[in-house]
């Protein structure tokens, strides 16, 4: 009765149709000492099945916190910050202390371009008088050629008197 | 989540985890990297772990998944083959023996099975899960699991008989 009971299941476990408990039930009579003959060669079978259940894995496995992710970002933010101190006074434009400076630095430089102004009017206006002395040198030139032509006609003058 | 909730989560099926990654990828180190791999994954993803219904059969589809994508890697191709020492409590040592040496029979004809054929063998006859399950855990149906199932047992039950009728494979 039993025998033909486990054969029907053995029947139906070879096709797949049995239900967990009645493999259960299997694995029960082939772990007995008294399995019939003609099935020993299943015997095995179960009894690797069931061994098989008892492997472990015994590793340990190195859970790490996830902590250590943090510290890779931190050389990312230093940078973003040695950037951003760059950044940020040049986009801001500059600062009131500049724009007193570059005030006083754009005064002086009126100042001094009015000085100079000063200085090249000065300078124009003896040009001028030089061109007045070079008039008079001028005059002074055509007069002296003039009293060469009195001399001249002296000159002339005086032979004729001695001819005379 | 912490540690301490992560381990008792994940506690109970890494023994599994293990099994049907030494099962796919026979090498006892193979299974042992590939499980630690899997439980790194699910670490660094506890925070969605929450909204997963069920984290068992996810991580056993996440097995799966790396067992054969590690199967068929460049990285896989030299594969040692570690047998697992069996013991067993029979009390005569010609049984033992002859046990041992069956057992490891039919983990060699397990490895000779196509790979989808030996995760359904290791789900339904070591792992004892309901075919609803496996099927969520292989993204396959029922009926093709019972298909393959009834197939490898057949197969097993064929190259057993003629072991112990012959006395040789």
């Amino acid at each position: 009765m039993v025998l033909n009971n486990i054969e029907t299941l053995i029947e139906k476990y070879n096709n797949a149709e049995t239900t967990l408990k009645e493999e259960a039930q299997l694995r029960a009579y082939f772990e007995s000492e008294d399995v019939a003959p003609h099935l020993e060669h299943y015997k095995p079978l179960f009894l690797y099945f069931s061994e098989a259940q008892n492997e472990q894995y015994t590793k340990d496995v190195p859970l790490k916190p996830k902590r250590t992710k943090l510290y890779q970002w931190i050389s990312v933010a230093a940078v973003a910050v040695l950037m951003l101190g760059f950044m940020v006074p040049q986009l801001l434009g500059p600062s009131e202390e500049e724009i007193r400076q570059q005030q006083i630095a754009m005064e002086t430089y009126n100042q001094t371009m009015e000085a100079l102004s000063l200085i090249s009017l000065g300078m124009n206006e003896g040009k001028a008088q030089m061109t007045n002395l070079a008039l008079v040198s001028d005059n002074l030139n055509s007069g002296v050629s003039q009293v060469n032509r009195l001399s001249e006609f002296n000159k002339q003058t005086s032979r004729i008197l001695k001819n005379k | 989540m912490k540690q301490t909730d992560f381990v008792s989560l994940v506690m109970p099926f890494k023994d599994k985890v293990f099994r049907l990654a030494k099962r796919l990828l026979v090498s006892q180190e193979e299974a042992e990297d590939a499980t630690q791999e899997i439980l790194l994954k699910l670490w660094r993803n506890k925070e969605k772990i929450g909204e997963y219904k069920n984290v068992e059969a996810f991580s056993m589809t996440m097995t799966k998944n790396f067992c054969l994508d590690r199967l068929k890697s460049k990285q896989a191709q030299n594969l040692k083959i570690v047998h697992s020492n069996y013991t067993d409590n029979s009390s005569s040592l010609q049984k033992q023996v002859e046990a041992k040496d069956s057992m490891s029979w039919v983990s060699k004809i397990m490895e000779d099975l196509p790979e989808q054929q030996r995760m359904i063998v290791q789900l339904r006859d070591i792992e004892q899960y309901e075919f609803s399950e496996i099927a969520k855990m292989l993204e396959m149906n029922e009926t093709a699991i019972r298909v393959n199932l009834s197939r490898a047992r057949k197969t097993i039950r064929e190259k057993l008989t003629n072991t112990h009728r012959y006395g040789i494979k």
